[in-house]
């Protein structure tokens, strides 16, 4: 196996010099690897160099000093982000700068490395790099086959099960061991949250057997003429209740009929889901606006809230499985983070396409299209 | 008979932090939560607990190991407990067993989440008499 390319990028030589001599002899062995691995180690002195560098010769790791003397560390983070992004970054900094360093880590980073830093430490960082990498390999092959995504998937989905499951677990120890007091009203609370950790391990298990239909029935679909008006009724109604609670209010906009040639189960899935969490997202005493629409070439349902909003990073990640968006004015929110994916899933099948259009504060619209 | 101790839990769980600040009070001491790594830096700002119990991964997976390491920056003496439920989770444990996690984890113990309330105890009362 070849040594692993590795880019020190630091204006000063003492240490660049300085990783040339400690990487020269070290190697990293890992039971899973064949052979060990070491490391072949050039350098640049600005950032505009390791760019270069970097277009002639990708490396497989680049050790990035922050601060450099023309365009900075995050700079050269960026191009690699953009345009290789196969490349390990660990970050060089001061201890003084471990905020920034932190925040490079957000930004694509895999990790940093204090400095100064001892032989012992570039080592051990290095290694941690070297299985990172071999991992990576592994994964994509793994990928390919459909295998990593369903671990994954079965890893979180443990999580997420036992997670309610421990609350609960402790909540019962507590009462057990008499914790809160000797009167059953001092269980009030715990009691309640127990309840509701329940209930939302019900809506996962829920929204779990939705997804095994879609994955599983494709080719069992019951595709008939579907009014979605009808079905858009329906899921007002069903969410009316909470609605009425919250005091959100519901409008719907649509000129006649809509029919649509599919499984209306499908269609159940996509607007049961859209216009809860137009109202479950909402502000108290606001607003959803459901609309539908068809053309010669698409349907369109749109629905619109004047709830909490995302920012883009936000709404980046949210048809992922098991996303929950997690800030100060979702936190008293349950949900599977299933729901979305599942009407991402449902559209994909349909050929269609969802857009989301959202404004922290303001208020999310998302837009499903669905071709004829 | 000396002040109470107080002791800072963080942990993004807003029903381990119940329940942990409930046992903690019945152990006798003043417990403050905070349910992030953020919030746990302000509080930090402005006041020193006798002791922080971090949960590992919060807004980012090694958000517990930074807090960690700028709580003995600005506190060297107060002493700093990891709680996860990693090894339950996953079936990895990994504590403090060699000398260089040791230096580079700066916590004085390691815990699970699921450890037992005697034990509990009984660790929390060691690293407040050191």
């Amino acid at each position: 196996m070849r040594n692993l390319k590795v880019l020190v990028v630091d204006d000063e030589p003492g240490i660049c010099s300085g990783v040339k001599r400690i990487l020269g002899k070290f190697t990293v062995s890992y039971p899973f690897m064949d052979e060990d691995r070491g490391f072949d180690v050039y350098e640049a002195y600005t950032g505009e160099d390791a760019i270069e560098s970097i277009k002639g010769d990708p490396p497989d790791i680049v050790l990035l000093d922050n601060k450099l003397p023309g365009i900075q560390g995050t700079d050269v983070l960026d191009y690699i982000n953009k345009n290789h992004r196969d490349i390990v970054v660990m970050i060089i900094t001061s201890y003084a700068s471990l905020e920034l360093a932190v925040k490079a880590t957000e930004k694509g980073a895999y990790d940093f490395i204090p400095k100064p830093f001892t032989p012992q430490e570039l080592k051990s960082s290095m290694e941690k790099v070297t299985k990172h990498l071999f991992l990576k390999v592994m994964t994509k092959r793994l990928n390919k086959e459909g295998k990593e995504v369903r671990f994954q998937f079965l890893s979180v989905l443990s999580h997420e099960l036992k997670s309610p499951l421990n609350a609960v677990e402790g909540y019962l120890k507590i009462m057990q061991e008499r914790q809160a007091g000797e009167n059953i009203s001092d269980y009030d609370q715990i009691i309640e949250r127990s309840l509701q950790r329940i209930n939302g391990m019900r809506t996962l298990i829920m929204d779990l057997l939705d997804l095994t239909k879609i994955q599983s029935d494709e080719k069992e679909k019951q595709f008939e003429n579907v009014n979605l008006l009808d079905i858009t009724n329906n899921a007002i109604e069903t969410v009316s209740p909470y609605a009425i609670q919250k005091d959100v209010k519901i409008n719907l906009h649509a000129k006649d009929d809509i029919n649509f040639y599919a499984d209306p189960n499908d269609m159940e899935i996509v607007l049961n889901n859209l216009i809860s969490n137009a109202v479950k997202y909402n502000y108290k005493a606001g607003k959803v606006d459901v609309y539908l629409e068809k053309d010669a070439e698409q349907i369109t349902i749109k629905v619109s809230d004047t709830g909490i909003g995302m920012n883009q990073e936000e709404t980046s990640k949210l048809f992922n499985e098991f996303v929950r968006i997690k800030n100060e004015k979702t936190k008293n929110i349950t949900g599977s983070g299933l729901g979305l994916s599942i009407v991402k899933k449902v559209i994909d099948i349909y050929d269609g396409d969802i857009q989301i259009d959202s404004e922290p504060d303001k208020g999310s619209t998302f837009t499903v299209t669905l071709p004829f | 008979m000396d002040k109470r101790k107080n002791i800072l839990v963080a942990d993004d769980d807003v029903d381990y932090l119940f329940q942990i600040r409930l046992y903690l009070q019945n152990m006798g001491f003043e417990v403050t939560t905070v349910e992030s790594q953020k919030e746990a830096e302000v509080y930090l700002e402005s006041n020193k607990p006798d002791l922080v119990i971090f949960d590992l991964m919060m807004e980012t997976e090694d958000s517990g190991f930074i807090l960690s390491y700028k709580t003995k920056q600005k506190y060297p003496d107060v002493p700093v407990v990891i709680a996860t439920a990693v090894a339950s989770e996953t079936g990895i444990s990994f504590g403090l067993n060699t000398e260089n996690e040791k230096r580079w984890i700066r916590a004085d113990l390691y815990l699970e989440k699921d450890i037992r309330k005697e034990q509990l105890e009984k660790e929390i009362k060691k690293l407040l008499d050191q």
